[in-house]
């Protein structure tokens, strides 16, 4: 009681100041005062003190989680800046946007940050999920997690989407319309749920401002939320995932190091060499924007945002309800389902499974390569179901069928899979969900690409002539 | 012992008002949900479009004509054997707005490149349906289109022509 009464006296008045907010040294000497400073602060603590040796290795993470925590922050910042020189309304906002990136200092420039931060948080997310699946970081106990991180996809690309509409040039709007127009063939409630998500039959005034206060309020206060729950869960499941080698048996006490300099260090630089990349990015290309949107005119090709190609494609050769209605929901139910099967195998913190289920990835990768653009092709030039099928509605004949061709071809990939490499189910679900996701990109690559005015096929040079 | 056995005549008391707590909960949240979803509905009738717009008179569309209308958004068609159709211009497949080409004879959606006769019949798909109609309306020789009434059709049929 003595002593503590004697330090206060002995401090100044700045040094009471400074000590009231910051509680431990900031830069602690012994592991116990490195531990104390991850206790008392607010942001660190979200971390645990100290964290498993192995876990630090870059290539297990990759820093991909941080990635997308920063993005985030760094796409709240620049979002409010922006609201500040913006109207959503039509007859303003397109004028914003240009008064924003000739007259107000460093306008272009933050909205580039804003753009190119939201079309990078798509890539680092997906990759994020792709590094969890690969690891079998979603097996127990982290199977909801998984399911939450799927939601968080889903509200970044909503995210992207609803902004992608605000500057309210051509490239938005007709983008907006397409994409909205797939709600349509929800079987039932289409039209009624297009109209709410319209607020009128077109997109117009009522959509913008819709879109706005989804981009603004809804979908950042929901990511918010989940995204606390989310790193919740990844300290109350013990952090990530060990990584190890093929048949390597883990101990069970891993050796740890305090998080404080070693998780944090390695933090800020996988943020700092992010923030550089992105900063550097913004600089040198500008986001783009064309003219001011006109309904009257549907433009030439009218493409869809680049993480919608893959749909887009698909809506060439499927009936709409079955490209973007069953393949989009039967994707991700089957997504969030995947933690929930049964494991035969012990892979978690195994790089693709095991030493088979590597080899086996890079031949799915190959078949999908090869198949993809082969498959495109032939239903480009040969393929007529509708044709054929005169009898039936589109929805079969343009539909369903070629989906249960398409599934069935899936369904024998994995059977031959399973017995040529006499391999478990994980492995073989994970040469599955490969083969479909290069598909996925190759399709994707198609669509940004090959595809010129009128959707015809063409050579990327062609493609560029016409513009 | 008879204590644990048998049961307080509280209990069912307390089971009625847990369910009646649960019961009133899930009551408020369905209608602040309602509510919600409710104030979420468009705003109907903005004017312009939606409303009966005069086109012109009978004389002034030759047979065989497609003649644009911007701000009704929509097209009128007068067929070879003189009768008349009010198509909707936005796509049957997703929504662009599909212009008519004269030189080709059709109108070519540049989004997915659906294509559709004059009669706004699907001669190229994606498109799953003809194009939407109109309602046209023929008095003293005026045509006029009723924007607020639009038909969904799969196919052309010749009940759909007014003369």
């Amino acid at each position: 009681m003595k002593q503590a009464k004697k330090d206060v006296a002995d401090t100044s008045f700045l040094q009471r100041m400074w000590e009231s907010i910051f509680r431990g040294p900031l830069d602690p000497q012994t592991d116990r005062e490195r531990k104390l400073m991850v206790l008392d602060s607010l942001i660190l603590h979200l971390h645990p003190t100290t964290i498993a040796e192995r876990t630090l290795k870059l290539t297990l993470t990759w820093g991909l989680g941080g990635m997308a925590t920063l993005l985030t922050m760094v796409l709240v910042f620049s979002g409010v800046m922006l609201m500040f020189n913006y109207t959503p309304s039509p007859d303003q906002a397109y004028n914003d946007i240009l008064n924003l990136q000739t007259q107000v200092w460093f306008g272009q420039l933050m909205r580039n940050i804003h753009h190119w931060a939201g079309n990078l948080m798509v890539v680092v997310v997906v990759l994020h999920m792709l590094r969890v699946f690969f690891t079998g970081g979603f097996n127990m106990p982290r199977q909801f997690n998984w399911v939450m991180g799927l939601l968080l996809l889903l509200l970044t690309v909503t995210a992207n989407f609803t902004g992608y509409l605000l500057p309210w040039d051509q490239l938005a709007y007709w983008a907006i319309t397409v994409g909205t127009g797939l709600i349509t063939y929800v079987p039932l409630l289409g039209n009624w749920i297009q109209t709410v998500v319209l607020g009128g039959p077109e997109v117009g005034a009522a959509t913008l401002l819709n879109f706005y206060s989804l981009h603004i309020a809804i979908i950042p206060i929901s990511l918010l939320i989940i995204m606390s729950f989310h790193f919740f869960r990844v300290r109350k499941d013990g952090g990530v995932v060990t990584p190890r080698a093929p048949d390597e048996v883990l101990e069970k006490r891993q050796p740890k190091v305090t998080t404080v300099p070693h998780l944090v260090t390695r933090e800020l630089v996988v943020g700092l060499v992010m923030m550089i990349a992105l900063l550097l990015f913004a600089m040198w290309v500008d986001a783009p924007l064309e003219g001011v949107a006109n309904p009257d005119v549907s433009p030439n090709p009218a493409k869809a945002p680049w993480y919608f190609m893959g749909f887009q494609e698909l809506l060439l050769h499927f009936h709409p309800f079955v490209a973007a209605i069953i393949l989009p929901l039967g994707a991700l139910f089957t997504l969030a389902l995947l933690p929930y099967l049964e494991p035969d195998m012990d892979a978690t913190g195994v790089w693709f499974r095991s030493n088979k289920g590597r080899l086996m990835s890079v031949v799915a990768t190959l078949i999908a390569i090869i198949s993809t653009p082969i498959l495109v092709i032939t239903d480009e030039y040969l393929l007529d179901f509708v044709g054929w099928l005169p009898s039936l509605p589109t929805i079969l004949s343009n539909g369903f069928v070629p989906l249960a061709l398409l599934m069935l071809a899936v369904v024998g990939f994995y059977e031959l899979m399973k017995h040529l490499f006499r391999a478990s189910r994980c492995e073989t679900v994970q040469a599955t969900f490969v083969l479909l996701f290069v598909a996925f990109l190759i399709l994707m690559v198609i669509g940004i690409w090959f595809r010129g005015p009128g959707m015809v096929l063409m050579w990327p040079s062609e493609v560029g002539v016409s513009h | 012992m008879a204590k644990t056995n048998t049961t307080p005549p509280e209990a069912t008391r307390r089971d009625f008002l847990k369910m009646a707590w649960a019961g009133l909960g899930t009551l408020a949240i369905a209608e602040a949900g309602l509510m919600s979803a409710m104030f979420m509905l468009p705003r109907v009738g903005e004017g312009e479009f939606g409303g009966l717009i005069t086109a012109g008179e009978v004389e002034s569309f030759p047979p065989n004509s497609v003649t644009p209308f911007t701000q009704g958004r929509f097209y009128i068609s007068r067929l070879e054997d003189g009768g008349f159709l009010a198509l909707y211009r936005k796509c049957t497949h997703l929504g662009c707005t599909v212009p008519w080409e004269q030189t080709d004879n059709q109108f070519f959606c540049p989004c997915h490149a659906s294509a559709f006769d004059e009669r706004g019949d699907v001669l190229n798909p994606p498109a799953p349906r003809a194009l939407d109609l109109f309602t046209v309306i023929i008095e003293d020789g005026i045509v006029m289109v009723d924007t607020g009434s639009l038909t969904e059709r799969d196919r052309f049929d010749p009940s759909q022509v007014v003369y």
